[in-house]
């Protein structure tokens, strides 16, 4: 059994094998692998007995189930209103100009993925970025610099 | 335990988190063992005190000092001056900003004066890590009045009585759904805690959860005991993942006290409460789509009959709630329907959690009672407007919602008086705009959300959003004509007639809220190709002015498209057919020789 298949096997020997415990399943895939390749997805489909197109629709649906491959760090900026309004474009410049990626990419060294995404509620705090289960707050160009600066010595 | 006798409390919602208020509570420590404080005082990590635009923030009780926003190194002057002397820290004190007078004492500001916390009441007063602090301040005591005094239908007259209605935006009346859930026959039934909070501009939910999870947790057991239901389900969105964090531990310390699972507290009833985490989608908020998601189908939304009371979550009757919602329940079975319902207007009753954005002063959570006007809470909690500028308008209720403008600053503030206004509370997000902001772009911002969390199964919403998208943006571009803001409102209330669910009927809202109150920006861009704040980069005009302009030749050697010519030490002019407005002869200008307009 390669590591993936037994990653989902585990998987669905913890949640159970429903129709409602597809959710935690590919959760649980991403969180190890960062994404959902077209491989996991029909094993997971096999694991649970579940038609594969259902699983590639539910995972498309959601845009923190990533079905594209992306790197360790997962950088979301958010672009809603208030971020807006507080210079959310300067500070995807600045990542965008540290990691010479654009947003949608990841890097080649498979470290980060720059996406932006809706509303992370932290409004009065603009403009926010999540980076993994990290939240930073009123991120400024220079302070992402040095946000970022650290992942990168972190091997 | 120590009996303490001086408490230092230390916000540690994310906000302050972030700006080191783990380091502040180390060094507190720190400079109190030195001064021998150990036995007397304690520092207490709590949930947020709502004013964040001051943190972090340190309270010190029993005398309720107020310090704004500390820094790891006043650890040691707040502990020798304060704690052992007796005087308060002058400079680190909270400053009114119209009287500028140094308030030490936080019921003396303004912010806190107006409001009055009910679904916020243990935020920033407890730990939410310690079930103990919760269950100090009354914490489970309304959980064991129900299950041993009152039943089921006691209970639920008690909430109907109460009038408190849904606090995510529609405005049910929370006992009437308790009761239908409740007289539908089933094998089994569940509590549905809907903490997929997504609207732009409202964190309320999030803050709840960080600063007071237990507070959700024993209503979601008393709405169980009432509509014959052992399981309870939250629904979080994983952007939140401190307010993860602090529920999974406090769902651990209710099990570790027989607070949840089998017998809770010897009277028979089991309820059960897990996690399900949401995956960034924003239309899962709507009931329906939140009940597929956890079903693990696409979170789309289906037809309403049936609802959730009815059929929910594997068919069986759910009752979902909102997470600010839930907070209010343990308070009003503890003081009562009548007292909870004295509070507010007469058809809205209790508080509401406003989350203030934007362009004003003290941003953050508030709290006050229905039928506070928008005055009050802009001016007299917000502080007013950024930078003295002047109002201009407030978004409520998100992407759902529409804009207020100053004319309505003294409408007292409830569910029926926002809808005549052409808005709608939602789930209680203020942004606040001021002279600066395009009402043009704003409405044109909140289509590209929808646009992006639109599930795409219903076309007026798939299809049409996105070509009101598309007018908006030729709009901006200066390319629009009087007839696309008919355009804009014909198609707009197609979309809202004929979309299946919420998200959809009232996602053209902002367009019509910014029509009607703001009609001569619309007019102003399209007639005279002009954006009256000056925000849409493609109708701004750079100009020279030539007295003003030495011939430096900076901007000229600076325009990326050489839109600029003229001869040195003569004034410079901006071909307007070549300028890209992308600013550059703006910014390097040293003699603010270029004008917008």
């Amino acid at each position: 059994m390669n590591p993936i298949e037994s990653l989902i096997k585990d998987l669905a020997d913890q949640h159970g094998r429903k129709r409602e415990s597809l959710l935690p399943v590919m959760q649980g895939v991403v969180q190890q692998e960062k994404f959902l390749s077209e491989y996991s997805m029909v094993e997971i489909a096999r694991e649970m007995d579940i038609p594969a197109a259902e699983v590639f629709g539910t995972a498309t649906f959601y845009s923190f189930l990533e079905t594209k491959p992306a790197g360790k760090y997962i950088i979301r900026v958010c672009r809603t209103i208030t971020c807006a309004m507080k210079g959310k474009n300067q500070l995807l410049f600045a990542i965008q100009d540290m990691l010479k990626i654009k947003t949608g990419e990841t890097t080649p060294d498979k470290r980060f993925t720059l996406l932006e995404t809706n509303c992370l509620g932290w409004c009065h705090k603009a403009p926010a970025m999540l980076i993994n289960d990290e939240v930073y707050t009123e991120v400024t160009p220079e302070k992402a610099r040095e946000i970022l600066t650290g992942y990168m010595k972190d091997i | 335990m120590t009996d303490y006798k001086i408490h230092l409390l230390i916000c540690g919602g994310t906000g302050c988190k972030s700006s080191e208020s783990d380091e502040i509570k180390k060094s507190l420590k720190y400079w109190i063992d030195e001064a021998n404080l150990k036995e007397e005082a304690q520092v207490v990590l709590t949930g947020c005190f709502g004013f964040c635009e001051k943190g972090p923030i340190v309270k010190v009780l029993p005398d309720n000092t107020f310090y704004v926003e500390v820094k790891p190194s006043d650890a040691e002057e707040i502990v020798k001056e304060h704690l052992l002397k007796g005087r308060p820290v002058q400079r680190l004190l909270y400053k009114d900003p119209h009287t500028n007078q140094q308030i030490s004492d936080s019921k003396g500001m303004d912010f806190y004066k107006k409001q009055m916390r009910i679904a916020l009441r243990n935020c920033g007063f407890i730990n939410p890590e310690s079930i103990h602090e919760y269950i100090s301040r009354d914490g489970y005591m309304a959980l064991g009045k129900c299950l041993t005094e009152l039943t089921p239908e006691e209970t639920i007259k008690e909430v109907k009585d109460s009038g408190l209605r849904g606090r995510g935006g529609g405005g049910f009346p929370t006992g009437l759904k308790w009761e239908i859930t409740r007289n539908s026959e089933a094998d089994q039934k569940y509590v549905v805690c809907n903490a997929d909070e997504g609207d732009p501009g409202a964190f309320m939910d999030r803050s709840i959860l960080e600063g007071d999870p237990h507070s959700v947790i024993e209503a979601m057991a008393i709405c169980g005991y009432c509509i014959g239901a052992d399981k309870g389900l939250v629904y979080i969105r994983a952007e939140y993942p401190l307010a993860i964090e602090r529920l999974t531990t406090a769902l651990r310390h209710a099990r570790e006290y027989g607070l949840l699972g089998n017998d809770i507290l010897g009277t028979g009833f089991n309820f059960e409460i897990d996690i399900r985490l949401g995956a960034g989608a924003f239309v899962c908020g709507e009931e329906t789509a939140l009940i597929h998601s956890m079903e693990g189908l696409r979170g789309e939304p289906t037809f309403k009959p049936p609802f959730p009371s009815v059929a929910g979550y594997l068919g069986k009757p759910t009752n979902v709630n909102n997470v600010e919602t839930f907070a209010n329940i343990p308070v009003i079975i503890n003081k009562g329907a009548a007292w909870f319902s004295e509070i507010g207007t007469e058809k809205s009753k209790g508080t509401k959690v406003f989350a203030l954005a934007g362009k004003i002063n003290n941003v953050g959570l508030i709290e006050v009672p229905m039928g506070t006007t928008l005055r009050e809470v802009i001016y007299d909690i917000g502080g007013g407007i950024k930078d003295g500028k002047e109002f201009k308008s407030v978004q409520t209720g998100g992407p759902s919602g529409g804009c207020l403008t100053k004319d309505f600053l003294d409408t007292p503030i409830d569910y029926d008086n926002l809808l005549a206004a052409g808005s709608m509370m939602g789930s209680g997000g203020m942004i606040v705009m001021d002279e600066d902001d395009c009402m043009v772009s704003i409405a044109k911002f909140y289509l590209e959300f929808t646009l992006e969390e639109s599930c795409g199964k219903c076309s007026p919403c798939r299809i049409g959003n996105k070509r009101l998208h598309e007018i908006l943006e030729k709009i901006t571009k200066g390319y629009g004509e009087e007839k696309d803001i008919e355009r804009l409102k014909l198609l707009s209330n197609v979309i809202k007639d004929t979309s299946l669910c919420g998200l959809g009927q009232s996602s053209p809202n902002p367009v019509l809220s910014t029509i009607a109150n703001f009609e001569d920006e619309y007019l102003a861009h399209v007639q005279e190709q002009r954006c009256p704040s000056g925000q849409c980069k493609a109708l701004l005009k750079y100009e020279i002015i030539e007295d003003l302009c030495t011939g430096c030749t900076l901007c000229f050697r600076n325009c990326p498209v050489g839109a600029i010519t003229g001869e040195r030490r003569q004034p410079h002019y901006i071909d307007q057919s070549l300028c890209i407005k992308c600013g550059a002869c703006y910014e390097k200008c040293k003699f603010n020789a270029i004008k917008l307009s």
